[in-house]
């Protein structure tokens, strides 16, 4: 790269040309000579974050359907895809707001599985009103995001570790909360149908989407409106991105960090709704892999773990990246330890490519 | 334009006094803005020059003393509510968001929101309004060989950033503009930059108090200087009045000034 810069003065010079290829384009061929083409691949992948995971996305799709055919192709298949990652979609909401403030939360599968044994002991052994426990469990779901969040604000506890504690808390009051016991898909289906009312198909043209589905991929446009056209989503960004500047510029930071927890923990709970909806019953053991797996979402969408960079829809590209690898190599009949083994690849090159993307343009 | 020294002065610091523990940062300092000039303050590292300056920003609540902004004694609890009356601080160390653009920067903390039910129920933001703004404002100041309003700010030299902040500076600022070490992080052209920048903001009526170790930089731009020693102002004078070498010989005790308020 800088081998590419041999006067002094050519950073100087960079930005402008950033600047023109959103501009003019006679401007870019003066500096081409300067920058290699690696240079700029580096720069766009820079501006457009999500750039990295789409490619990987377009050529995972083009590679699995030349490996297995059709079968990867037809529509029910990549229904079923979206049917996989709906879950980890929609917790991956929720990390990505934690992360694009330079957090991470490491409690949020526990989150999730707690507010759904609440919603279900509240609908089935307590006999509440369906509609009622729903509002119970996102209440739970609130509250644990509330206690993350004043950890880290108040207690001024490092992201991973108070989360990492209150992972285990709420992990233990799950447990003990529900007894270790599952509650049947056929009681819920009985006595609280709503609960399970996300896993219902709609179809059409062979493909199976479930309200789940739709229903992530409402929270991602939700948010992604909030984060992009409101003042609240400009402070998230800048909170995560410097937080003494954001300070300095009149941001709450510790306030703009606890909605951000808080609202993760709310959006753990809609993703406890989608989980009963997608295994029918209620499991005290269900989703454990969920933390980690939002987590790999979020990165391989190109969000920096360090803070400010990234955005919402990436985290769905990177969930997809996730279910088509899997899927296809489930359809190719490759063991599921190289999934785990092609997962982990995939994580180890997003981070690569985020630190690469980074240098370049410090 | 020239500075007014017989109105009122836009801000006066009167007897300032700030202790952490047994050391005094601030000791009974006094400090008085005219408007339409460039205040430099200058004094040697550990003066107690950004006290005073925090004090005068509301970054730090002073233990004594008052503050009159227009002639009203003011007092500030946070930086907000100074921002608020109308007094703008440009920091040293660039406190802009690299991720965010140049108008998200400059609206940040007071961003525009749509007129009617968008901007009340949906909370959306008028961007078009925003980047229209902030795009007027740095052509105002000369700042537009910055070509897009909505390129990231991490993609700007040091300079142009912080071009920025002192764009947000003269945008929001209604009385005063702070500016803490502007040109510290800087290289010599984009000194000059920024220095031309001050001077622009300066002649469109916005009074100024500079903090600089630069002494060339202080005796260009500055019409007052305000030297200050062991936490209390030891003498105000003007470029025309002093030497650069009389003024660090000042600042480091060498020299006594009996009249401290001989230049103005």
């Amino acid at each position: 790269m800088s081998s590419a810069n041999p006067k002094p003065s050519a950073p100087v010079l960079d930005h402008d040309k950033v600047a023109d290829q959103a501009g003019s384009g006679s401007y870019v061929a003066n500096f081409e000579s300067k920058d290699s083409a690696l240079t700029r691949f580096q720069k766009f992948l820079h501006k457009y974050p999500v750039a990295a995971p789409t490619i990987v996305l377009v050529f995972a799709i083009i590679g699995f359907s030349l490996l297995v055919g059709d079968r990867f192709l037809h529509p029910f298949n990549l229904s079923l895809v979206l049917q996989q990652v709906t879950i980890i979609g929609v917790i991956g909401v929720a990390q990505t707001l934690i992360i694009l403030t330079a957090g991470i939360d490491l409690s949020v599968g526990a989150i999730m599985v707690l507010a759904s044994v609440v919603m279900g002991r509240m609908a089935i052994d307590h006999g509440l009103d369906a509609g009622f426990a729903l509002l119970i469990g996102i209440s739970v779901g609130a509250l644990a995001g509330l206690i993350n969040g004043t950890l880290i604000t108040r207690f001024k506890l490092p992201p991973f570790i108070a989360t990492l504690g209150s992972w285990n808390v709420f992990f233990a009051l799950n447990l003990w909360y529900s007894k270790s016991e599952t509650i049947r898909s056929q009681d819920i289906a009985n006595n609280a149908p709503l609960l399970q009312w996300l896993g219902e198909t709609i179809s059409f043209f062979g493909a199976r989407l479930t309200y789940g589905s739709l229903l992530m991929l409402a929270l991602f446009f939700l948010i992604w409106y909030a984060l992009n056209w409101t003042a609240w989503g400009r402070h998230v960004y800048a909170t995560g991105d410097d937080p003494a500047a954001a300070k300095l510029a009149g941001i709450r930071t510790d306030r703009i960090l606890l909605s951000v927890y808080v609202l993760a923990g709310v959006v753990c709970a809609i993703g406890a709704w989608v989980l009963i909806g997608r295994i029918g019953s209620v499991s005290p053991q269900a989703g454990y892999t969920t933390n980690l797996d939002s987590i790999t979402a979020v990165v391989i969408g190109g969000c920096s773990l360090f803070g400010g960079r990234g955005s919402i829809y990436g985290t769905l590209i990177g969930a997809l990246v996730v279910g088509v690898f899997r899927n296809g190599l489930a359809l190719a009949g490759v063991d599921v330890l190289w999934q785990e083994f092609t997962v982990g690849i995939l994580i180890i090159v997003a981070v690569g490519v985020d630190q690469w993307i980074r240098k370049g343009t410090a | 334009m020239t500075a007014h020294y017989d109105q009122q002065p836009v801000l006066q610091a009167r007897g300032l006094v700030k202790r952490y523990g047994s050391v005094t940062a601030i000791d009974h300092a006094d400090l008085t803005l005219y408007p339409g000039e460039i205040l430099a303050v200058i004094g040697d590292n550990g003066a107690g020059k950004s006290s005073l300056i925090k004090a005068l920003s509301g970054a730090l609540v002073p233990d004594e003393g008052e503050i009159l902004l227009d002639g009203q004694p003011v007092h500030f609890n946070s930086p907000m509510q100074a921002r608020e009356l109308g007094i703008e601080t440009v920091y040293q160390n660039l406190a802009v968001s690299p991720a965010l653009n140049i108008a998200d920067n400059l609206f940040l903390g007071r961003e525009l929101r749509k007129p009617g039910i968008l901007g009340s129920v949906f909370r959306m933001l008028d961007k078009k309004a925003m980047e229209e703004r902030a795009q007027a404002k740095m052509k105002e100041l000369g700042l537009m060989t910055i070509q897009n309003i909505s390129q990231a700010v991490e993609s700007l030299s040091g300079g142009q950033r912080q071009g920025v902040a002192v764009a947000r500076s003269a945008l929001f600022g209604s009385k005063v503009v702070i500016m803490d070490e502007p040109t510290a992080a800087l290289g010599v052209k984009e000194s000059r930059r920024v220095l031309n920048l001050i001077k622009e903001v300066r002649d469109r009526g916005l009074p100024i108090i500079l903090i600089s170790h630069n002494m060339p930089h202080v005796f260009e731009v500055a019409d007052r200087i305000h030297i200050h020693r062991l936490g209390k102002c030891a003498a105000t004078i003007t470029p025309e009045s002093h030497t650069m070498s009389e003024a660090v010989a000042i600042m480091t005790g060498a020299m006594e000034v009996d009249d401290s308020s001989a230049a103005a």
